[in-house]
């Protein structure tokens, strides 16, 4: 058994925005009902606050010094991963594996709806010598992704469609989804061609929301709650930010994150003991290459299984029950910390309508977007 | 008591520190890297971790300036963290490190802190114009140095300090900084050349500020195992402790950083020191203006609230003092490129506890030392002690 556990979530929006919360106000109330969740007092039962946020994407310098108050962390132990919500949970899990801590909350958000110009931002992160300087848009890096990616594996424009027709439908089912919907494949075939070969549909819309978190060691943990959702691994890797050097075709990033958390969980197999996966689809083509890079299936598989209904919801290896970052919206930082969240209702049994029938062991796994090639898997289960 | 595992330092480097280098951050990352390695008689493949610390990504004009940098800092397909709090990150960076080790994760980690402040034109100062509260600060127009002012005013006014009192330190440190080899603008000068110097916002003049620098800074940070494989001299991170206080700067009383102390408190009780200016050989408290250097001894529990300027006085700070304060020269001579001169102080500390200082060195035989950074609206505290 692992020695990290999530004892409570909280989880505001997802929704296209969200004009009557401030991103204080947003991170206030979902961090209350994680608290409330949890029972737990941040005031005095709290050992170390981790808050996951990029500066261009807040629009300050700093960030950091906007977040304690609102957390309840005045005068604690915090501070900021610039990086996705879920390498938060790979730095909160490391804390309270040193021994030292008891009590980690973890917080991730957007407020993507306060961004006017969301995509000049992106453009700001490709290198300002060798590629900036080239213009257009920055998601024609995920255009050129797929399109290698479709060459290598033979995977089809339908297939990646398909992607989008399921998940959108699981987002039906899902409170926290901004973008759920009952479409066709005909419809995001003939949706416009913004990258070729990638679609409008296939591009997940951002989202404003929040996601808390608190992770507790075992000892706390099995006082606060009866249903404990234990970290069993966490892997994640960063292959390189240069578009020359990369590997277009396989997420090698993904693949090293997978098996380093697989190593620490144990896992041999994951297709076998993984009950289901929350896998990044911030395009609808990474869904596929990001399973393939998982492990979950071999290299060039993950098309064909999607177009069988294999990982449909009632299929036999679901794949992003919650409806995906293509439902419930892209959540900027917090992408990862919604498939957190979903792997967390599933395996406490509180998904509703989504809920996957005797699952135990569930995979989270976020990608950090364009221009990068950031991973991170975490390896989930509840007994 | 301990984590799972004990978390030695085995290796530094540091660049020159300078107000415009010519090499771009990944470079500055990379040498600064490479030296750490070579230090610890390790290379990048030895090297399971990677934790990168840097300040705003408006100096360099590049969104997720973590990820761009990752390649320079080593960290080709490995795990690869950047941690951000304000100023206080460069001392916070192998806090982070720490936990990557202690935690059982990892076995070894590789610690970059780099700053590039030259690249924002006009100059860095306005990447600063976006720290504060975007309603009820922004349009006032304010900067750090106004901000500085008023802390260091109150400073002086709650305790009765004279400008003298406080100008001593740049004099201290920016001497100090004569043998440091990395060192942006170390000097002989007097406390008449403070008090002379230009007035920025009062009370805060010209000599009493650090500068604005390029510069990068790296540790190597291995388990107990590999610590005995690769050294006979490993420096210890036997305490960490990080603090953050309020966003609302301006409900607070700025005489006294008690964010620092909470810090220090939570690395103290780690380290089990229960008595600092007994149990601290030598500090390296964070200096971007002399009065903080003062502030900060304070918020560490080095001295009584109001008692470090007398210590400065009587020389007690000195190198040859009793309690050796910023021996390196601090941010006030070798230069502040943020992230990278938090680390530089906890890069001396190693230096200092291995006997490795050169000119630096201080005098007897110092077993524990303290490194300590602060940061965003007056509110950070990263504090790090280390053992030999």
């Amino acid at each position: 058994m692992s020695e990290v556990a999530i004892v409570g979530v909280g989880c505001v929006g997802f929704q296209p925005l969200l004009p009557e919360l401030s991103y204080k106000e947003l991170m206030y109330e979902a961090a209350v009902r994680a608290y409330e969740d949890a029972g737990i007092d941040p005031r005095k039962d709290v050992d170390a606050f981790v808050t996951c946020a990029e500066d261009y994407l807040e629009g300050f310098s700093i960030f950091d010094e906007f977040v304690p108050d609102q957390l309840g962390a005045v005068l604690r132990h915090l501070f900021t991963v610039s990086g996705d919500g879920l390498l938060g949970l790979a730095n909160a899990y490391m804390l309270i594996k040193t021994g030292h801590f008891d009590t980690v909350v973890l917080e991730a958000h957007s407020k993507a709806s306060d961004l006017l110009t969301l995509m000049d931002v992106i453009a700001f992160a490709l290198d300002p010598v060798l590629n900036r300087p080239l213009g257009g848009h920055p998601y024609y890096v995920a255009g050129m992704e797929m399109n290698r990616y479709l060459h290598d594996t033979c995977t089809t424009m339908e297939q990646c469609a398909q992607v989008v027709v399921k998940n959108k439908k699981n987002a039906l089912g899902n409170p926290f989804a901004a973008y759920g919907a009952d479409i066709s494949l005909d419809q995001v075939l003939c949706s416009d061609i913004c990258f070729y070969p990638l679609k409008k549909l296939e591009i997940s819309t951002p989202a404003d929301g929040c996601v808390v978190m608190v992770l507790a060691s075992k000892k706390v943990a099995e006082k606060l709650t009866d249903k404990p959702v234990w970290i069993e691994g966490v892997g994640w890797c960063t292959e390189t930010p240069n578009l020359e050097m990369r590997d277009w075709s396989k997420a090698v990033d993904t693949r090293l994150a997978a098996e380093m958390a697989y190593k620490t969980a144990k896992i041999h197999n994951p297709w076998n003991e993984i009950d289901f996966a929350e896998v990044n689809d911030l395009f609808a083509y990474k869904e596929l290459q990001h399973m393939e890079a998982l492990k979950l299936c071999e290299y060039g598989e993950a098309g064909r299984l999607t177009e069988e209904g294999v990982t449909a919801r009632n299929g036999e290896f679901p794949v992003n029950p919650s409806g995906g970052l293509l439902g419930m919206g892209y959540g900027l930082e917090a992408s990862g910390t919604e498939k957190l969240l979903e792997a967390v209702l599933q395996l406490r049994g509180e998904a509703d309508r989504r809920q996957i029938p005797d699952a135990e062991v569930g995979l989270a796994h976020a990608w950090r977007g364009i221009p990068t090639t950031t991973g991170i898997v975490a390896v989930l289960s509840n007994c | 008591m301990f984590g799972k595992k004990r978390v030695a330092i085995v290796g530094a480097g540091l660049t020159l520190f300078r107000r415009r280098m010519k090499e771009t951050g990944k470079e500055l990352s990379y040498e600064a890297a490479k030296m750490a390695l070579d230090a610890a008689g390790m290379e990048q493949r030895d090297i399971k971790s990677v934790v990168m610390g840097t300040a705003p990504d408006a100096f360099d004009g590049v969104h997720m300036k973590g990820e761009y940098l990752a390649d320079g800092a080593g960290a080709y397909r490995k795990p690869y963290t950047r941690v951000f709090v304000g100023g206080g990150t460069g001392v916070f960076t192998p806090l982070a490190g720490w936990w990557h080790v202690a935690s059982g994760q990892f076995d070894s980690c590789l610690v970059v802190a780099e700053e590039k402040m030259s690249s924002c034109y006009p100059h860095p100062q306005y990447a600063f114009t976006t720290i504060f509260d975007p309603i009820l600060e922004r349009p006032i127009g304010m900067n750090l140095i106004w901000i500085f002012a008023l802390e260091m005013h109150r400073y002086m006014h709650k305790h009765g300090i004279k400008k003298e009192d406080i100008a001593r330190v740049s004099v201290k440190n920016k001497g100090n900084a004569m043998d440091h080899p990395c060192a942006q603008i170390p000097a002989k000068i007097t406390v008449e050349d403070v008090l002379n110097s230009e007035i920025m916002a009062w009370p805060v003049q010209r000599l009493d500020v650090s500068p604005t620098s390029d510069g990068a800074g790296a540790l190597v940070l291995v388990s107990e195992d590999v610590a005995k494989e690769v050294t006979d001299n490993p420096v210890w991170i036997d305490g960490v402790g990080w603090c953050i206080d309020s966003t609302t700067w301006t409900n607070r009383d700025l005489y006294y950083p008690d964010y620092v102390e909470c810090a220090a408190r939570m690395a103290y009780k780690m380290a089990g020191i229960k008595n600092p200016p007994k149990e601290i050989d030598v500090a390296e408290p964070y200096d971007p203006f002399d009065y903080k250097e003062l502030h900060h001894m304070e918020g560490l529990l080095l001295c009584k609230k109001g008692e470090a300027p007398k210590l400065t006085a009587e020389g007690v700070t000195q190198r040859d003092g009793d309690l050796p304060i910023n021996p390196s020269g601090g941010l006030l001579g070798v230069g502040n490129p943020i992230a990278a001169a938090g680390l530089m102080k906890v890069c001396e500390i190693f230096w200092q506890l291995r006997g490795e200082a050169g000119k630096r060195q201080i005098p007897g035989d110092p077993r524990t030392g303290l490194a300590q950074a602060w940061g965003d609206l007056m509110q950070y505290g990263s504090v790090i002690v280390l053992r030999r």
